[in-house]
């Protein structure tokens, strides 16, 4: 028998710092499309560290849109689920794009750079989609949406010294914001070399961190510069699975666990993103959830068994009533988590629910979300 | 230390070191660098019969279950309650502090393991 090749797809991608990842022997997961480092040396090391001192992560992956022109704030109300128009310039909000029956098509992370200047901010995997639902929605306002994923890099550090180690990275400078100053969900202009370089305190850890944009073609240059600077503060390389984990345990969801074009943001617990009084935008009416719609919950354990994405949830006579769409064992709480959707009756106070680990029914509590908050 | 070239191994990536009748069986330093870090073990009860190919227990990592395949045929006689408390032995000492269980092996229960020139040619195919 002589072997058939595996049909190749779209050839794997890489960010600008591939050989940097592969310098520091990381190994690769495929993520949207990218070729990524998933750990590097530990997945609980790297948590740990971002935990208590920082972690570096390559985000290059994600996609960025431009939003330009004199009614760019109008068409981001229309287009996205909050009212962006109310942001000032210099800060930065969590908004969810919608389908026009209210299902998610992605959450993004929106920066107002200038009065009709905006940065959006969308998962990897969603950058079509993202692309296409903005491009369709320009009609009728004078506004531009350029995909511009292809020009930036863009590096995370995240942890409680984050900020000691940008403020000792020399080659990042004339940063417009005091670094006391730097409010969380901000974002600051700097240059890196004399080029421009966008500081956002921004992240998805539950750490305090910076999410920092710059070319494509200085992405490597600032990954070294952040490692030299942050080598005496205990700054280590973080892969996709450490920003897992930390993401889990700060109960942020992520897009395809928790999020999807099937559910509705309420039902996320992020009722609160949705401005429903806004004159018209793309999902209004449809975003509210049906009376018996699933709801997401946070559930904690005994023990070290966690239930794991998919697994089911279940009453004590083993009637299912959710499943969980992340799970692990909380490195930071030694215990497990996981995030559910569960029917509503079962999300009700006093519910006894179990996690069905693999047959194994484990005592589960609901715990409101988040699991791990950090100390102020 | 060990020597690796005394182990047998199965091609599910378990080890076994063989003294007189009694078998010492873990998962190899490729498995466990696969998985990644091992947060939890589980291993059956001392006394468990146990036939070649039987899931024995479970590793689990931050990512990932894995089963664990028993590779001889025999009683188990041992079980290292160390690497229970402790999962990250598996990471760091995986042919030495983290066996998992030990076997009475029946005979003719090592034919067919592969010898340490063999295993490594599967894992690096």
């Amino acid at each position: 028998m002589t072997e058939q090749l595996e049909p190749q797809g779209d050839s794997p991608r890489y960010t600008p710092l591939r050989e940097r990842h592969e310098a520091l022997g990381a190994t690769f997961t495929d993520f949207g499309g990218w070729q990524m480092p998933v750990r590097y040396t530990s997945d609980l090391a790297e948590h740990r560290a971002v935990r208590e001192a920082a972690g570096i992560f390559d985000i290059s992956h994600m996609a960025e849109f431009t939003v330009r022109g004199a009614s760019a704030a109008a068409y981001l109300d229309f287009a996205l689920a909050g009212r962006l128009s109310a942001m000032t310039v210099g800060k930065a909000k969590y908004s969810l794009l919608l389908t026009a029956d209210g299902g998610i098509v992605d959450d993004v992370i929106v920066y107002r750079l200038a009065d009709d200047d905006f940065l959006v901010i969308s998962n990897a995997g969603n950058r079509d989609a993202v692309r296409e639902a903005l491009t369709a929605r320009v009609e009728g306002f004078d506004v531009t949406v350029e995909d511009v994923s292809d020009a930036y890099g863009l590096i995370a550090v995240q942890g409680p010294v984050s900020e000691a180690i940008l403020a000792a990275t020399e080659a990042i400078a004339d940063v417009s914001v005091p670094w006391a100053e730097q409010k969380y969900y901000t974002w600051a202009s700097a240059t890196f070399n004399g080029k421009p370089l966008l500081l956002a305190r921004t992240g998805y850890t539950g750490e305090d961190g910076f999410e920092l944009l710059v070319d494509a073609a200085d992405a490597a240059s600032l990954w070294d510069a952040l490692v030299a600077a942050g080598a005496e503060h205990g700054l280590v390389a973080a892969g996709l699975a450490a920003r897992d984990s930390l993401r889990l345990e700060a109960g942020m969801p992520l897009y395809g666990n928790e999020l999807s074009r099937e559910i509705r943001p309420a039902q996320a617990g992020l009722g609160r993103v949705v401005v429903a009084d806004k004159d018209d935008f793309v999902g209004k009416g449809a975003h509210v959830p049906a009376d018996d719609a699933r709801v997401l919950i946070g559930l904690t354990a005994e023990g070290r068994r966690a239930g794991r994405a998919g697994y089911p949830v279940v009453l004590a006579d083993g009637t299912v009533v959710g499943e969980i769409t992340s799970g692990a064992l909380s490195p930071t709480l030694g215990h497990p988590i996981a995030m559910a959707y569960v029917d509503p009756s079962a999300a009700a106070e006093g519910t006894e629910l179990f996690l069905d680990v693999r047959g194994t029914k484990i005592p589960a509590t609901r715990t409101a979300l988040p699991f791990y908050r950090r100390k102020k | 230390m060990t020597d690796l070239n005394t182990l047998k191994y199965s091609e599910e990536h378990e080890w076994v070191a063989v003294d007189g009748a009694t078998a010492t069986i873990g998962i190899t330093d490729f498995a466990a660098d696969a998985l990644g870090d091992i947060v939890f073990v589980e291993l059956p009860e001392v006394g468990t019969d146990l036939t070649r190919g039987d899931v024995f227990g479970e590793a689990e990592s931050t990512k990932s279950v894995s089963e664990l395949y028993s590779p001889v045929t025999g009683k188990v006689v041992e079980i290292n309650d160390a690497v229970v408390d402790d999962p990250a032995l598996v990471n760091s000492s995986p042919f030495e502090d983290a066996w998992l269980i030990k076997i009475e092996i029946a005979e003719g229960a090592l034919d067919g393991l592969l010898d340490r020139d063999g295993y490594v040619a599967i894992t690096e195919g």
